[in-house]
């Protein structure tokens, strides 16, 4: 066990990264921070202690209960020690049925937990998620919220393997990862700090779909014009649409759409 | 892979994602270089009303779900009334198939910043948030220093580029709970509380973050403001539709060649959107989709040429949502997909009102029964009852949502669920598992 006197919430440098939280919200307003702040009790304890909850209603002078009310509503905030590393797998419905159903299973029985537990050792911790936002990557893995995309249980269990053998496999978008706690002052809305991460993790194909096609087919969005005036109420009524493209009449759907090109690329087929 | 057809070709409009080729874009240097923040010095020079007039004009539509007016919304700030104004980003994204947010502010961050300001400017606030979905941390990183950068460069703080508006921007991320992408339950979120949702009215637009007047706007909403600052609303409305003008992200996923955003038109079709994917997947025939996302109604393969615009979504019997287009095929059960989305809905079901915490926790169960093989024909009768105690009578949006994938998937797949509970169909789950379930 801590002591209490070496105990991570009494460090002076976190009470002033939570005032630095509060400074940021207008002022009387400084219970904005409290969602950050138990981001930041995550990022010494790895958890919500009662000791970290103390801290935040203390901060914020607000009582536990108000303070434990909420630290209970979210998801992202835990009860219980989490290991290093937060495992979730996606089993919405698309990544359910694209796999991720499999891959949970999988884990769950390689790790011996179920969702929302810690394995014997402490270091990983597995959880099944909701919809990550990441449908087109389906089925989708995260490590502390960083994406492994189009993902199966056999590439799921070399990635956990890696984790448990000390290694850090490269997401495929974002930035290389840090541990929970690292990661939760992040969340506490702390700018990131490891030189070189902010370039990690260019698009994936699924992002750039749509730009592939327009560039495969030559398409461009036809009639911008940066410089058309930003209409005036006190400009006379006439001068107001003169250099402006001509808009769709309320009566027709508008315009021709994009221009395109004769279709050359087209060698897909 | 099948080739588009010259009509699916005339759809594609890369205007919000047209940066995304560039992969450093999400970088300030490289943003300017690519006509970053000429929107904002134009915006300054003109005043806040024509602003919110332009927008009007251009007829820009919440890309939200709900699709109501932004520049109305705008409108309805009262000024002159000596109270703080705000602007509130709804990054919070995690509607079941949405996924155009993410990329949006992974690739291309300044251009949700560079709105930001024009819309703070328009409705005269001097603070926005940006309440960016928790797991978001990928894009979240890459936003906090694009507003760290644009500070540097002074395009935020005090006296922007000279203009004498004075704008702070945070980014605060949530912390895991799909309610507070419902816009009250976000600013009780905000505000350091559960995210639960008001009584409306009254509504955010006089009395929203901190009891004053505040718009909330989604992300792509936000971030197509620049553009049309630039182009104008006439040349906005020269794509989409009439009543649904200018492009959105369609998120595309499930059983399509190539998956991923397709930046339309509104008013493209699904065989369309599926043309420019590719094709099915080989070995996959398209059964039932969703338009917008799980809380909009279940379409099938009779609803391929319908437009995907707010209209004509709603002239089909649903709506246009989020544009999260889930394609599932012949090889996917409806019954099951329903239930995973039940699922979902009761463990994000914020437990304020009964209709939406006590329905969805009940259909949970006897869906998980039908799946078990235990149904029987009277549970279809008590989801439709069920659903009918919640739909409008739910305190908020996400209990009517719920109701969506039931009712539509027991219209279009009856056959499915009586395959089940008539035993034509093997059992999903063991009735082992079904203990207390009846």
């Amino acid at each position: 066990m801590t002591s209490v006197q070496n105990h991570p919430l009494l460090d002076p440098a976190l009470r002033e990264s939570a005032l630095e939280i509060i400074a940021r919200y207008p002022e009387g307003k400084q219970r904005s921070a409290l969602l950050p702040m138990l981001h930041l009790v995550q990022s010494a304890e790895g958890y919500v202690t009662p000791h970290g909850v103390a801290f935040c209603a203390e901060l914020l002078g607000i009582t536990k209960a108000e303070v434990s009310a909420v630290a209970t509503f979210y998801t992202m905030y835990k009860r219980r020690p989490t290991g290093d590393w937060l495992v979730s797998v996606c089993t919405n419905t698309m990544c359910g049925v694209s796999g991720g159903d499999k891959i949970f299973d999988t884990l769950k029985e390689y790790l011996g937990v179920g969702h929302n537990q810690t394995t014997p050792e402490g270091d990983i911790t597995l959880e099944h998620a909701e919809c990550l936002a990441a449908c087109d990557y389906a089925p989708v893995v995260t490590v502390n919220y960083e994406f492994y995309d189009e993902m199966d249980a056999d590439k799921t269990m070399s990635l956990v393997k890696a984790l448990q053998n000390g290694e850090r496999p490269q997401p495929s978008r974002g930035a290389r990862l840090c541990t929970f706690k690292e990661l939760s002052r992040q969340l506490a809305g702390f700018s990131e700090e490891r030189d070189g991460v902010m370039g990690d993790g260019p698009a994936g194909a699924p992002t750039l779909a749509g730009n592939r096609v327009a560039e495969q087919y030559g398409i461009s969005v036809p009639g911008f014009d940066p410089d058309t005036p930003i209409g005036s109420r006190e400009q006379k009524p006439a001068e107001k649409p003169a250099s402006a493209p001509k808009a769709a009449s309320d009566s027709k759907p508008a315009g021709d759409g994009p221009v395109v090109q004769d279709p050359k690329g087209a060698k897909n087929a | 892979m099948t080739t588009p057809s010259k009509e699916a070709l005339a759809k594609i409009a890369p205007v919000l994602t047209k940066r995304w080729l560039s992969p450093d874009a999400w970088k300030l240097s490289v943003y300017e270089r690519l006509d970053g923040y000429t929107g904002l010095k134009k915006a300054l020079k003109a005043h806040p009303d024509d602003l919110i007039q332009l927008i009007k004009d251009s007829g820009l539509r919440g890309r939200g779900g709900a699709g109501f007016p932004t520049g109305m919304k705008w409108g309805f700030i009262p000024q002159n009334d000596g109270k703080p104004h705000y602007l509130v980003v709804n990054a919070d994204e995690g509607e079941p198939g949405t996924c155009q947010d993410l990329p949006l502010m992974m690739a291309d961050p300044h251009s949700l910043i560079e709105g930001v300001i024009i819309a703070s400017y328009a409705i005269r606030a001097n603070f926005a948030a940006i309440y960016i979905r928790g797991e978001a941390i990928h894009a979240a990183r890459r936003l906090r220093q694009a507003v760290d950068d644009a500070r540097a460069r002074g395009y935020l703080g005090r006296n922007i580029l000279g203009s004498g508006f004075d704008l702070d921007v945070v980014v605060h991320s949530g912390a895991g709970a799909y309610i507070c992408g419902e816009e009250t339950a976000l600013l009780d979120s905000l505000e350091g509380y559960r995210g639960q949702p008001r009584l409306r009215p009254p509504f955010p637009a006089t009395h929203g973050l901190y009891n004053s007047p505040t718009v909330v706007n989604n992300v792509e909403t936000i971030a197509t403001v620049p553009y049309i600052v630039l182009g104008g609303s006439a040349w906005f409305r020269t794509m989409g539709t009439e009543k649904s003008p200018g492009t959105k992200i369609f998120s595309v996923s499930g059983r399509v060649v190539q998956p991923g955003q397709y930046e339309c038109g509104l008013g493209v079709t699904l065989r369309q959107l599926i043309e420019l994917c590719g094709g099915m997947k080989p070995g996959h025939n398209l059964r039932f989709w969703t338009p917008g996302g799980s809380s909009t109604p279940l379409l099938t393969d009779e609803h391929l040429d319908a437009p995907l615009d707010f209209e004509g979504m709603m002239g089909v019997g649903t709506m246009l949502g989020t544009a999260a287009v889930q394609i599932f095929s012949d090889q996917d059960c409806p019954v099951y997909a329903t239930y995973r989305w039940i699922e979902f809905y009761h463990h994000e079901s914020c437990g304020k009102c009964t209709p939406c915490r006590e329905g969805n926790y009940w259909m949970k169960g006897i869906l998980r029964r039908i799946l078990s093989g235990q149904g029987t024909h009277a549970d279809l009768d008590t989801l439709l009852d069920a659903c009918d105690n919640l739909l409008g009578r739910s305190f908020c949006a996400l209990g009517d949502g719920a109701t969506s994938p039931v009712t539509s998937s027991i219209k279009y797949f009856k056959q499915d669920y009586l395959d089940y509970i008539e035993g034509r169909k093997a059992p999903m789950f063991s009735p082992g598992e079904l203990v207390g379930a009846h």
